[in-house]
């Protein structure tokens, strides 16, 4: 018999700030050396669940604990954080924010000085654990020169340094370019072999988690426990499905096809996944499946020639790019972290001067003009939400850029009041904006743009964070701005956004455009994928195992098909 | 890219090679000595000396270029004050008067209180270098550790040292929220007036503080899901053993202060008086 290590009874949790508790009556066991997967709709309470384990609820996030919760056999609210984190060491979203020394070795070491280890023997350990993650030469370096996957193994050590038994780690891939995600759940799945150690994984790229064994997968929707079972039983049935968790692809597709899944067929991964019935059902499927036409071209509403940027004669981020965009294309710049997309879009809105090469709206230079300038013809809508709203009330931050350019007030009530409606906001505009979700601030902050009516939209990581759900209603969102014949550029690494939604892909690689293609050609060329660090999608494997020769047409046709069967939800 | 003030600069010199304690207590001693003396002999030598420990520290002006005008500013504002309230300090401390010309009823220009004035100047001359090469040569992560060594709370100690960590990446948030607000048509240049400038910045600074309280909140939760503020000691992984040069320059920094102390005090009077 397996040994529970935690155990959930009859467990609810309310914050005090909240009307409603967040978990209802959760009983959940996880056993010594598990792998257990959570996952959730944003809001679902799974993040709260993580932070039940580590401590932070009750002791900083104070609330209402009914029920019991034990971990190795003792009871939490009976002991206290430091005493937890001992038990279970937590790995938080994002590297950046939670890296407390300067140097690698530092990090690592944070928790043992507060234990009072003493110096040498402190840097004993660290050599070792430093060992474990492959950083040991990298002790010296600053914890922000790291590559992502590098931040991702240090975050890793600084909390099995001390010896916990349960690794739990909370949207671990959430800031990772594909590739660096596909090592990071490699990484954890060596600790977890090497070491048994229990692993809890709280994550909603269930299709990348699952790149290596889960032993299961728990649920979550609305605090309440919907299904915990071995990952072939959950993709088998439709749970995702209903509480709006993107499933697989390949699973996906399987199902649009009409294939009745089973658990024996082991769809937990594709390689496994028994495809014998399936295939015909879904090579009918392919063939019937209609396609999106192509959208013609007009003229070229953006053009960029030759641009290099560099900062003050460092390194050229930006070297020799040249593309153009048409009017009402919709087009996502993609590469790794670091590669320059930020910085491409940065030069586009005129924040940063490029040292040579042109930037020109229909035909027109316009390198030289100022930021408020350029404002008039590109809207910029920054990552973070929070990052751009600085009124209370949802009108009056829409209304900021036409009170600050002097618009007559009346003009600016008739050209607010037609954005809202644009962007769904109409019955909320005399909101205050904090009571939006963060899907919602989003809208304020894409319609804030809007209301200058730019010709062209630049998104930066429009989806970062988000759940399917809120996913689809921003990109769908989008999608309608396009159809009303607006340009838009994203900035992103997320794969689905690109294959999904944009008819092109610009990718760039250390400042230099690799390639400029339709977002499906691009997904299934290999050495494009390996450059870029990006993943391909496993459509394309799919398409290959049940011998189609259009692998490419396959996934294009999948995308569209998906896309309609998502609209319906709203 | 946004100018990095207050934060470390690397470089490797004596002045970075000391210990983090050894440069807090040297500051700590040398401030010491320029605010009990009014000495000018004594102010100008341990000027031209700090002076010579910025050289020494290859710490280039314009790396710190942006914090010295800031100094200056208000260094300005302290003078004009002290004339406005006390324009007869300096007859008062020299017991002479000097006249050069009169303005209006108390408010004269004497030798007494320029010279007076020029002293204040001075003491500014002499800490402001020295305090900005501590925070600037020492290893931010040592910073916490020399703090705490001195006897500080290391729960103090980090709060310091986080702070100042934290100044790039605001200064950079800061740089990203005010480009944002400006692609909507805020104005922050000098063409716009004053009032409207001033109102123009809360827009960028609100969202700033929220950000910033979202960084705080998940820094804090990470600290202490690590367990700090478990204990009422902790030991520092970067701390640095004493060097024969530290005891060297300690030694040299109290002499200078014990030096200093005994000319200013051994006539009973902290003023050097040229007029007598």
């Amino acid at each position: 018999m397996k040994k529970p290590v935690i155990e959930f009874s009859n467990y609810s949790f309310k914050y005090n700030s909240q009307v409603e508790p967040t978990l209802h009556n959760l009983n959940l066991t996880i056993y010594e050396g598990e792998k257990v997967v959570i996952v959730g709709p944003s809001g679902s309470g799974k993040s709260t669940i993580g932070q039940c384990l580590n401590g932070l609820v009750p002791f900083s996030y104070k609330g209402e604990v009914t029920g019991s919760l034990a971990i190795f056999g003792q009871e939490a609210r009976n002991l206290d954080i430091f005493t937890l984190s001992k038990m279970v060491g937590t790995v938080l979203q994002d590297p950046d924010g939670q890296f407390i020394g300067l140097t690698v070795g530092e990090d690592i070491a944070f928790s043992l000085e507060n234990d009072c280890i003493d110096q040498s023997q402190m840097v004993q350990m660290v050599d070792d654990i430093a060992k474990m993650v492959d950083m040991e030469r990298r002790l010296q370096s600053s914890v922000h020169h790291l590559s992502g996957g590098q931040k991702q193994r240090v975050s890793l050590a600084g909390v099995m340094v001390d010896q916990v038994d349960i690794l739990l780690f909370d949207e671990p891939l959430a800031n990772l370019d594909p590739t660096t995600g596909k090592s990071a759940i490699e990484l954890i799945d060596q600790i977890h072999e090497q070491m048994n150690k229990t692993i809890i994984i709280i994550e909603h790229r269930l299709e990348d988690v699952l790149h290596r064994n889960v032993d299961r997968i728990i649920v979550i929707d609305e605090g309440r426990i919907v299904a915990d079972e071995h990952p072939d039983a959950i993709l088998a049935s439709s749970i995702l499905e209903q509480h709006h968790i993107r499933e697989p692809l390949y699973v996906k597709a399987a199902k649009y096809a009409g294939c009745a899944l089973t658990a024996e067929m082991r769809p937990s991964r594709l390689h496994t996944f028994a495809l014998k019935n399936c295939q015909e059902k879904l090579i009918e499927w392919y063939e019937n499946v209609e396609r999106e036409g192509k959208t013609k071209s007009s003229s070229p509403v953006l053009e960029v020639e030759h641009l290099s940027f560099s900062y003050h004669g460092g390194k050229e981020i930006i070297q020799d790019i040249s593309f153009s965009v048409q009017k009402g294309e919709m087009v996502s710049i993609v590469g790794k972290n670091g590669a320059g997309k930020s910085t491409l879009s940065k030069l586009i809105c005129g924040f940063e001067k490029p040292q040579s090469g042109k930037i020109m709206f229909h035909g027109q230079e316009v390198t030289a003009d100022s930021i408020k300038e350029r404002a008039l013809r590109v809207g910029m809508v920054m990552q973070n939400p929070n990052h751009m709203i600085s009124k209370n009330m949802i009108f009056d931050e829409v209304a900021l850029g036409l009170t600050i350019r002097g618009v007559p007030e009346n003009k600016i009530k008739e050209r607010v009041e037609k954005t809202l409606k644009v962007c769904g906001l109409y019955p909320f505009r005399n909101w205050p904006i904090s009571a939006l979700s963060f899907g919602q601030k989003k809208r304020v902050t894409i319609a804030s743009i809007l209301v200058l009516e730019p010709e062209i939209l630049i998104l930066d990581e429009p989806t970062a964070g988000q759940d399917l759900r809120h996913y689809t209603e921003i990109m769908e969102f989008l999608v309608e701005l396009n159809r009303q014949g607006m340009t838009i550029l994203m900035v992103t690494h997320d794969m689905h956004i690109m294959l999904e939604y944009t008819s092109r892909a610009i990718v760039i690689t250390d400042g230099q455009i690799i390639a400029d293609d339709s977002a499906a050609a691009v997904l299934t060329n290999r050495e494009l994928i390996k450059q870029a660090n990006l993943k391909e999608t496993s459509l394309f494997e799919l398409a290959e195992r049940i011998g189609i020769e259009e692998p490419k047409e396959f996934v294009e046709r999948f995308i569209v098909f998906d896309r309609e069967e998502r609209g319906k939800w709203q | 890219m946004a100018v990095e003030m207050l934060s470390y600069i690397e470089k490797n010199t004596a002045v970075h090679r000391l210990t983090g304690v050894t440069k807090l207590l040297c500051f700590i001693l040398w401030s010491t000595a320029a605010m009990l003396t009014y000495d000018t002999r004594i102010l100008i030598f341990l000027f031209l000396m700090s002076i010579w420990i910025f050289i020494v520290s290859k710490i280039e002006i314009k790396e710190v270029s942006f914090v010295l005008i800031f100094i200056f500013i208000f260094l300005l504002l302290n003078n004009v004050a002290i004339y406005g309230f006390s324009p007869q300090e300096g007859v008062k401390i020299y017991g002479t008067s000097h006249v050069l010309f009169e303005i209006a009823g108390r408010y004269n220009v004497t030798l007494e209180q320029i010279f007076y004035q020029f002293n204040i100047t001075l003491k500014y001359f002499t800490v402001a270098p020295v305090a900005l090469l501590f925070i600037v040569t020492t290893h931010p992560s040592e910073f916490a550790a020399s703090l705490n060594k001195i006897g500080i709370s290391y729960r103090i100690s980090y709060a310091v040292s986080l702070a100042l960590r934290y100044i790039p990446d605001v200064q950079r948030d800061f740089r990203n929220i005010a480009l944002a607000q400006q692609a909507r048509g805020l104005d922050m240049s000098n063409k716009e007036k004053l009032p409207k400038r001033v109102k123009n910045a809360a827009s960028i600074i609100i969202p700033l503080i929220l950000s910033s309280l979202d960084k705080i909140e998940t820094i804090s939760n990470a600290m202490e899901l690590r367990g700090f503020g478990k204990n009422k000691k902790r030991t520092w992984y970067s701390s640095r053993p004493f060097q024969k040069s530290d005891y060297l320059v300690l030694t040299c920094f109290i002499l200078i202060l014990a030096a200093s102390l005994i000319i200013t005090f051994h006539d009973g009077n902290r003023f050097y008086n040229p007029f007598q």
